[in-house]
C-alpha cells in the first residue's frame, strides 16, 4: 500500500512549548482522514507543517511522496488547503478569487475557465459566482474556499475545521460536499475537527490527538466499540423479575437495575432490542419505554484522556494559543 | 520553483489593480491632501513671498509641482505596504504564501502593483498641475520624469514592504510610516530650494534619497535643478536596488499565522 502522507517522529516546538510531539502516522490514498482533538491539541500545527507553512523542529514527513522540507514546491502543487480562518479576498468576486488561485498555479486560460465552472458546480455556487464575496454568507464563503482548494487538481486536500462557526444545516451541506469531492475528484481528504459527529460521520479513519500526541487511531466504529458496549435502557413492570430471566441469556454482558429502569450492556444494541422486546412479551412483562445509547467518540476521548473535549477546550485553548503566538513572534523572526 | 514567475507577478499585479480601481473614494481621499498643498500652499506662498533662492523665471507653483508629485509618490508607495498587512489581517496572505510561487515573485508582484498605483496618482497630480497652468519642458522631459517616478515609487514601495514584514498591526504601521515619511518629505526640497539652507540642514537633505527623486523630477519637468540628472539617476538606481534586495530579504521571514 502506498500512502498519501507518511509522517515519522514529527515534532514542533515553540520555545518551551511542544505543540506536536513525535507523531507517527500514515494516511492512505483516497481516504477521508480526521484529526480529532480539542483546540490547541496540535491539529492546525500539524496541518501547517504538512502544507509547508511551518518547519518541523524534528522528524520528517512526505506528502504524495514529496519531502515537506526539501521539495516544498512539489508538495505545494500536490495539496489544496482550506484554512480555519477565512482567507478569501472579499473585495473580489467569487470567480475572481478562483481565477487568482488558478493563475498562481499556472493553469492556462481554457483550463481555468473549465475548472472554475466545474468546482463552482460542485459546491453549487454558480449563480453567485460574479457577486463580490463580501456579500456572501459564512457558509457560502466556506464553500468557495473548498472550491478554491480543489482548483489545481490537488491529490490531497487539507480542511482545517471546515465547519467551524457554521449552523447545523450548513454544516450538513458542507459534509455532503466533502463526501462528494472525495468520491468524484478522487482526492484524499485530511480534516481537523473538534466536533465528534463530524469525525464520526465523515471520516474513514480518525486519529485522536491531545497535547500534540496521537492517542488513538482507527475507524470510528472500532474506536467506539473498543471503549464500551451499547446500553439499552428499559422501563419495565417488575424489572427485578425480568432481570432474573435475562441473566440466562449470553448476549447480555451486564445488567443494572435502578428503580424500574433496567440497563443492559450489549453488543450491537439495535439488533438486541427486538430480542429483548420479544422476550418481555413472551414472559408477560410490560415495557413502558426503551432507548439505546451507543458510545460516541466523546466517550473514546474520555476513556483515553480522562477528560471530555469540551472541558479541555475552555481551559487550555487560550493559554496554548497565546504561548504559541508569543514564541512564534520571538523565535520565528529569523 | 521559478525564482521569477511572470504569470504570478502579473496575477498579483492584476489583483492590486482591481482593488485600486474599485476603491474610488480612497483614491479621492489620498489625492485631496497633495492637491491642497499644490493649490493653496502654492498660490498662498506665491502671492505672499518672493523666494529669492528660486531660479530666475520660475514661480513658486512651478517649483512646487514636481515636489508635490514626489510627495504623492512617497506617501502612496509606502502606504502600499499596508496591503500586505491588510492581507495578513484578512487571511489572504496565507492563500498567497501556500501557492508554489517563490517569495521573490510575490514581492515583485506586490512591488509592481504598488508602483503602478502610486504612479497613476502621480500622473493625476501632474495632469491637475498642468490644468492650473504648469508647463512641462517637453516630451523628452516628460519621459525622463516617468523614469524618475518609477524609481521613486519602486524604492518606497519596497521600503513599505520592509515595514510591513516587520510590523504586524495596522496602528504600528501607521505610526512608523508617519515617523519616516514626514521628515523624508519635508527634507526633500519638495517645498523649498536647497540653495540657501543652513549647512546642517543641507547635509540632512543630501542623505535623503527623495531629494534626488524630487530633483530629478524638477529637472525633467521644468529644466532647473540643484544636481545634475545623471547624479539623480545614479543615486535613485542605487537606492532602488538596495530597497528591492531589503524587501525580498525581509519578506522571506514573514510568518503566516
Amino acid at each position: 500500500m502506498e500512502y498519501a502522507i507518511e509522517i515519522e517522529e514529527l515534532s514542533k516546538k515553540f520555545g518551551d512549548f511542544t505543540a506536536v510531539s513525535d507523531i507517527n502516522l500514515n494516511i492512505e490514498k483516497g481516504e477521508i482522514f480526521g484529526l480529532l482533538g480539542p483546540n490547541g491539541a496540535g491539529k492546525t500545527t500539524t496541518i501547517k507543517i504538512l502544507a509547508t507553512l511551518l518547519k518541523p523542529t524534528s522528524g520528517f514527513a512526505e506528502v504524495w511522496h514529496h519531502n515537506i522540507i526539501k521539495e516544498q514546491d512539489a508538495v505545494r502543487r500536490s495539496i489544496g488547503i482550506v484554512f480555519q480562518d477565512p482567507s478569501i479576498d472579499t473585495e473580489l468576486t467569487g470567480r475572481e478569487n478562483l481565477d487568482f488561485h488558478a493563475r498562481m498555479y499556472g493553469l492556462n486560460k481554457e483550463e481555468r475557465e473549465k475548472r472554475i465552472n466545474d468546482v463552482l458546480d460542485l459546491v453549487e455556487l454558480n449563480d453567485r459566482a460574479n457577486v463580490f464575496v463580501k456579500f456572501y454568507s459564512g457558509g457560502m464563503q466556506r464553500r468557495l474556499e473548498i472550491a478554491r482548494g480543489l482548483m489545481h487538481y490537488p491529490k490531497v486536500l487539507f480542511l482545517d475545521e471546515p465547519t467551524l462557526g457554521l449552523d447545523a444545516q450548513t454544516r450538513r451541506h458542507v459534509w455532503e460536499y466533502i463526501k462528494r469531492l472525495n468520491k468524484e475528484e478522487m482526492v484524499t481528504v485530511v480534516l481537523t475537527t473538534h466536533y465528534m459527529e463530524e469525525a464520526d460521520y465523515l471520516c474513514d479513519r480518525v486519529g485522536i490527538i491531545d497535547h500534540g500526541k496521537i492517542i488513538a487511531l482507527d475507524k470510528p466504529n472500532n474506536l467506539k466499540n473498543a471503549v464500551g458496549e451499547d446500553i439499552i435502557s428499559l422501563q419495565v413492570s417488575d424489572g427485578g423479575k425480568f432481570s432474573d430471566i435475562l441473566t440466562k441469556f449470553g448476549f447480555i454482558k451486564g445488567m443494572k437495575l435502578h428503580d424500574d429502569f433496567l440497563f443492559l450492556s450489549v453488543e450491537n444494541g439495535e439488533k438486541m432490542i427486538p430480542r429483548v422486546m420479544h422476550l418481555a412479551h413472551e414472559e408477560g412483562f410490560f415495557v413502558h419505554s426503551v432507548s439505546l445509547r451507543k458510545p460516541t467518540l466523546e466517550d473514546v476521548f474520555l476513556t483515553f484522556t480522562g477528560r471530555t473535549i469540551r472541558e479541555q477546550e475552555a481551559s487550555v485553548k487560550e493559554q496554548i494559543r497565546m504561548k504559541a503566538k508569543a514564541s512564534m513572534r520571538m523565535g520565528g523572526k529569523r | 520553483m521559478k525564482l521569477i514567475d511572470f504569470t504570478a507577478i502579473y496575477t498579483i499585479w492584476l489583483r492590486e489593480m482591481k482593488r485600486f480601481f474599485r476603491a474610488r473614494s480612497r483614491l479621492i481621499g489620498s489625492l485631496a491632501m497633495p492637491l491642497f498643498f499644490l493649490v493653496f500652499l502654492g498660490m498662498g506662498f506665491n502671492a505672499a513671498f518672493k523666494f529669492s533662492a528660486l531660479p530666475p523665471g520660475i514661480d513658486y507653483i512651478a517649483f512646487l509641482a514636481p515636489g508635490i508629485i514626489g510627495m504623492v509618490l512617497l506617501f502612496n508607495s509606502i502606504a502600499s505596504g499596508l496591503s500586505v498587512i491588510w492581507d495578513r489581517q484578512f487571511g489572504f496572505l496565507k492563500e498567497i504564501m501556500v501557492t508554489p510561487v517563490s517569495r521573490v515573485s510575490i514581492v515583485l508582484g506586490k512591488t509592481v502593483g504598488g508602483m503602478t498605483t502610486a504612479i497613476l496618482q502621480g500622473f493625476l497630480i501632474l495632469l491637475i498641475a498642468v490644468g492650473i497652468g504648469f508647463k512641462i519642458t517637453g516630451v523628452l522631459g516628460f519621459l525622463s520624469s516617468v523614469i524618475c517616478m518609477i524609481l521613486i515609487a519602486t524604492s518606497f514601495v519596497c521600503l513599505g514592504l520592509v515595514f510591513a514584514s516587520i510590523i504586524n498591526d495596522m496602528q504600528g504601521f501607521h505610526l512608523i510610516v508617519n515617523l519616516f515619511t514626514f521628515p523624508i518629505f519635508i527634507l526633500s526640497s519638495a517645498l523649498f530650494p536647497l540653495e540657501r539652507l543652513p549647512l546642517w540642514l543641507k547635509y540632512l537633505s543630501y542623505i535623503n534619497p527623495l531629494t534626488y527623486g524630487v530633483d530629478g523630477l524638477r529637472y525633467s519637468l521644468i529644466g532647473v535643478a540643484h544636481f545634475s540628472l545623471t547624479l539623480d539617476l545614479i543615486v535613485l538606481v542605487c537606492f532602488c536596488t538596495l530597497m528591492i534586495c531589503l524587501s525580498t530579504y525581509f519578506f522571506r521571514s514573514v510568518a503566516v499565522d
